[in-house]
C-alpha cells in the first residue's frame, strides 16, 4: 500500500499500533505513515478509535502493542510534553484554547518566551504580542486585537489560531482532532485552507475527521478506521471520494437506511 | 465604600481611623491574595484559616513551652505550613477529588490538632510566653512593629500586605508561572495538552496559600504574644468572600491579586466603618452578603462577555 508516496523515511510511522483499556481492545493493528508536506487523513465514525489513536500519537497514552517511529527511530512518549518536544503538536477540537485568556497568552501557553535573568526572569509579553500578531498575519488570519479573550473568537478562528500556534512553535507533525466537525460550511473551508497552508510549510499533518468531503480535497493518504481496526490505508490516487464515503463505517448501513426511509408510508 | 463611610464619619477618614481599618484589612488581605491565586488556579483551600492558627500555635508552643529561639520556631512553622500545603496539593492532584472536600478534611483535622496538641503541651487552650523568647525584639520589628504617617500609627502588616499584593500581581501577569495559573484554572485538560505542568502548578499554589497562612500566623503570634487554640477558625470563607468581591470566578481561570486586596480593603472598611457610624454590628454581615451577591452578579457579566461568541 505504498501508493505514489515520495521516497525517504516518513516523519512518523505507525506499525501495528494497538491499545487496550483493561480487557477492551480500543485499537488494534493500525499502520500508516505521515510524510513532510503531506496530509494523512484518519477517517472513521464515532467509536472507531480516532480519539484513542490521537491520544497514542500525542503522548497521552502509551500503545499496548506496535511501534511508533519518528524519523525511522522507535519512540515512546509518557507525557504530552515529550511528544511536543519531539515536534508532535496536537490541536484538540474543544480543548485547544482557554476561553477566558487572551489570544497572545493562549498562543504561547506552555512555551512562553522569557526575558531577564535568574529570579527576575519574566514572561516577555511585548515579544509575545508582537509574534502572535505577526504569525497570525502570516497565516492570513485577521485578528483585531491579540488582547481579546479567545472566548470571543468563533470556532473556526480558534482552530486557526491553534494551528498557527503549532506551526510557530516548531511542530513537524501536526495532529488535528476533528477541526471542522463543529463548523459551518464556510468556516470549515477556512480551516481546510490553513491545513493546506501548514502542509505547504512542510509539516506532516494528521487530519482526523468523519467527513470524507473535508478529507478528500486536502488528503494525500487516507486511513480508514472501524471499531478500532484499520479498514485500509490508501494513497490519494487509490481511492475516490465516493468510495471513501461508502467505506466509512455506516456507509453500507446508510444506503440501507436511505432505502428504508424512502419507502412510502402506508405501502 | 470609602466615600460612603468617610462622608458619614469623621473618625473614619482621619489618619488614625485609616490605620484602624487597614489593620484587619492587612492580615485578611495577605490571605485573600494567596487564596485568589489558588482560586484563579481552579481550587479552594478551606484549611487556609485554621492554618494561620496552626502556624501561630507552633510558634507559641515552640517558644513558650520548649524555649526555642523565636526565629527557629518561625522557621519550623514555615516548614510545617509548606508540608501541609504540599499534602493538600498532592492529594488534590493525585485523587482528582474536588479541593473543597480535600481541604475540608484537612481543615477539620487541623482544627482538632490545634486544640488537642495545644492542650497536650500547655495544659490550657492558650500558647503564650512568646514575648520572652530569645530573638523576640528582632521578630517584633519585622512582624509586629508600627510606623507613623501623618501622626497615626500604622502596623507593619500593612507593608507586608502591599508587598504580597505587588509580588502576586507581578507573578500572575508577568511570569510563565502566572500564565500557567490562569490556564490550569481555565481548563486543566487543555493546559496539560499544550504542555503546562498543571499538577506542579496546583501543588505550588497550595503551598503558596500555606506560606501566606504562615506569614499571617507569625504576625498574629508575634503581635499578640499568646495564641488561642481556635485562632483563624472560620476565616477561610472570609478569604474566599474577599477574593470573589475582588473579581475571582469560583470556577477558576479569572481574577486578580489587586482585586482580592480591594476585596479585603472593603471588608476592613465595612467591619470598622459600621461601629464608627454607631450602627449595630449585626449589620456587618448583611453588608458583606450584599456585596458578595453584587460581586458575583458582576462576575457573571464578565464571563458572559468572554464567552459571547462561544459555540
Amino acid at each position: 500500500m505504498s501508493g505514489g508516496a515520495p521516497a525517504g523515511t516518513p516523519l512518523l510511522e505507525l506499525r501495528g499500533i494497538g491499545k487496550d483499556y483493561g480487557s477492551v481492545i480500543a485499537l488494534d493493528g493500525i499502520s500508516t505513515s505521515v510524510r513532510a508536506g503531506e496530509v494523512t487523513c484518519v477517517l472513521g465514525d464515532n467509536g472507531a478509535g480516532k480519539s484513542t489513536l490521537i491520544k497514542v500519537l500525542a503522548g497521552v497514552h502509551r500503545p499496548t502493542r506496535g511501534e511508533l517511529l519518528l524519523d525511522g527511530r522507535p519512540v515512546s512518549f509518557s507525557a504530552p510534553r515529550e511528544a511536543l518536544d519531539a515536534g508532535i503538536a496536537t490541536v484538540y477540537q474543544d480543548l485547544a484554547m482557554i476561553p477566558l485568556m487572551s489570544i497572545w497568552r493562549n498562543f504561547f501557553l506552555g512555551s512562553e518566551p522569557t526575558t531577564g535573568w535568574g529570579p527576575f526572569r519574566r514572561f516577555d509579553s511585548v515579544t509575545a504580542k508582537e509574534v502572535t500578531r505577526r504569525e497570525l498575519a502570516a497565516m492570513g488570519i485577521d485578528i483585531r486585537d491579540p488582547d481579546q479573550p479567545v472566548g470571543t473568537l468563533s470556532g473556526g478562528e480558534r482552530q486557526s489560531v491553534a494551528i498557527a500556534r503549532a506551526v510557530h512553535l516548531g511542530a513537524r507533525v501536526l495532529i488535528l482532532d476533528e477541526p471542522t466537525s463543529a463548523l459551518g460550511v464556510r468556516q470549515a473551508g477556512v480551516v481546510l485552507r490553513y491545513i493546506a497552508q501548514a502542509r505547504d510549510r512542510g509539516l506532516g499533518v494528521v487530519f482526523i475527521t468523519h467527513n470524507p468531503h473535508h478529507a478528500h480535497p486536502v488528503g494525500d493518504r487516507f486511513l480508514l478506521l472501524n471499531r478500532g481496526r484499520s479498514m485500509g490505508d490508501f494513497a490519494k490516487g487509490e481511492v475516490g471520494r465516493d468510495e471513501l464515503t461508502t467505506m466509512m463505517a455506516g456507509g453500507q448501513e446508510l444506503t440501507e437506511l436511505a432505502e428504508e426511509l424512502e419507502r412510502p408510508p402506508g405501502s | 465604600m470609602f466615600a460612603f463611610f468617610a462622608v458619614l464619619s469623621e473618625d473614619f477618614r482621619s489618619p488614625g481611623g485609616v490605620a484602624n481599618w487597614l489593620d484587619p484589612a492587612s492580615t485578611l488581605g495577605i490571605m485573600a491574595v494567596a487564596v485568589a491565586l489558588l482560586m484563579i488556579g481552579g481550587h479552594f483551600d478551606l484549611s487556609a484559616g485554621v492554618m494561620t492558627g496552626t502556624t501561630a500555635l507552633t510558634v507559641g508552643v515552640a517558644t513558650g513551652q520548649w524555649g526555642w529561639n523565636i526565629w527557629a520556631a518561625i522557621a519550623a512553622a514555615l516548614a510545617l505550613a509548606l508540608a501541609i500545603g504540599f499534602a493538600n496539593g498532592w492529594l488534590v492532584t493525585r485523587t482528582g477529588l474536588p479541593s473543597f472536600i480535600i481541604t475540608l478534611g484537612t481543615f477539620l483535622m487541623l482544627q482538632g490538632l490545634n486544640l488537642g496538641l495545644t492542650k497536650a503541651f500547655t495544659g490550657t487552650v492558650v500558647a503564650g510566653g512568646i514575648a520572652s523568647a530569645p530573638g523576640y525584639a528582632a521578630a517584633e520589628a519585622v512582624f509586629a512593629s508600627r510606623f507613623t504617617i501623618a501622626g497615626a500609627q500604622f502596623r507593619v502588616a500593612v507593608l507586608w500586605w502591599l508587598l504580597i499584593t505587588v509580588l502576586a500581581s507581578y507573578v500572575l501577569l508577568r511570569t510563565r508561572f502566572g500564565n500557567w495559573v490562569f490556564a490550569t484554572g481555565g481548563d486543566p485538560v487543555a493546559s496539560r495538552n499544550v504542555g503546562v505542568p498543571a499538577r506542579r502548578t496546583t501543588i505550588t499554589l497550595f503551598m503558596t496559600t500555606a506560606a501566606a497562612a504562615w506569614l499571617v500566623g507569625t504576625i498574629l503570634a508575634v503581635r499578640l504574644t499568646s495564641v488561642q487554640a481556635n485562632t483563624g477558625t472560620g476565616n477561610e470563607l472570609i478569604y474566599i468572600v474577599a477574593a470573589v468581591i475582588g473579581g475571582c470566578l469560583l470556577t477558576g481561570g479569572f481574577g486578580s491579586a489587586v482585586g482580592a486586596s480591594l476585596g479585603a480593603l472593603i471588608f476592613g472598611m465595612t467591619q470598622l466603618g459600621i461601629p464608627y457610624l454607631d450602627w449595630d454590628a449585626d449589620w456587618f454581615y448583611f453588608f458583606l452578603g450584599a456585596m458578595l451577591l453584587l460581586a458575583v452578579l458582576a462576575n457573571r457579566l464578565v464571563r458572559r462577555y468572554a464567552e459571547a461568541a462561544r459555540r
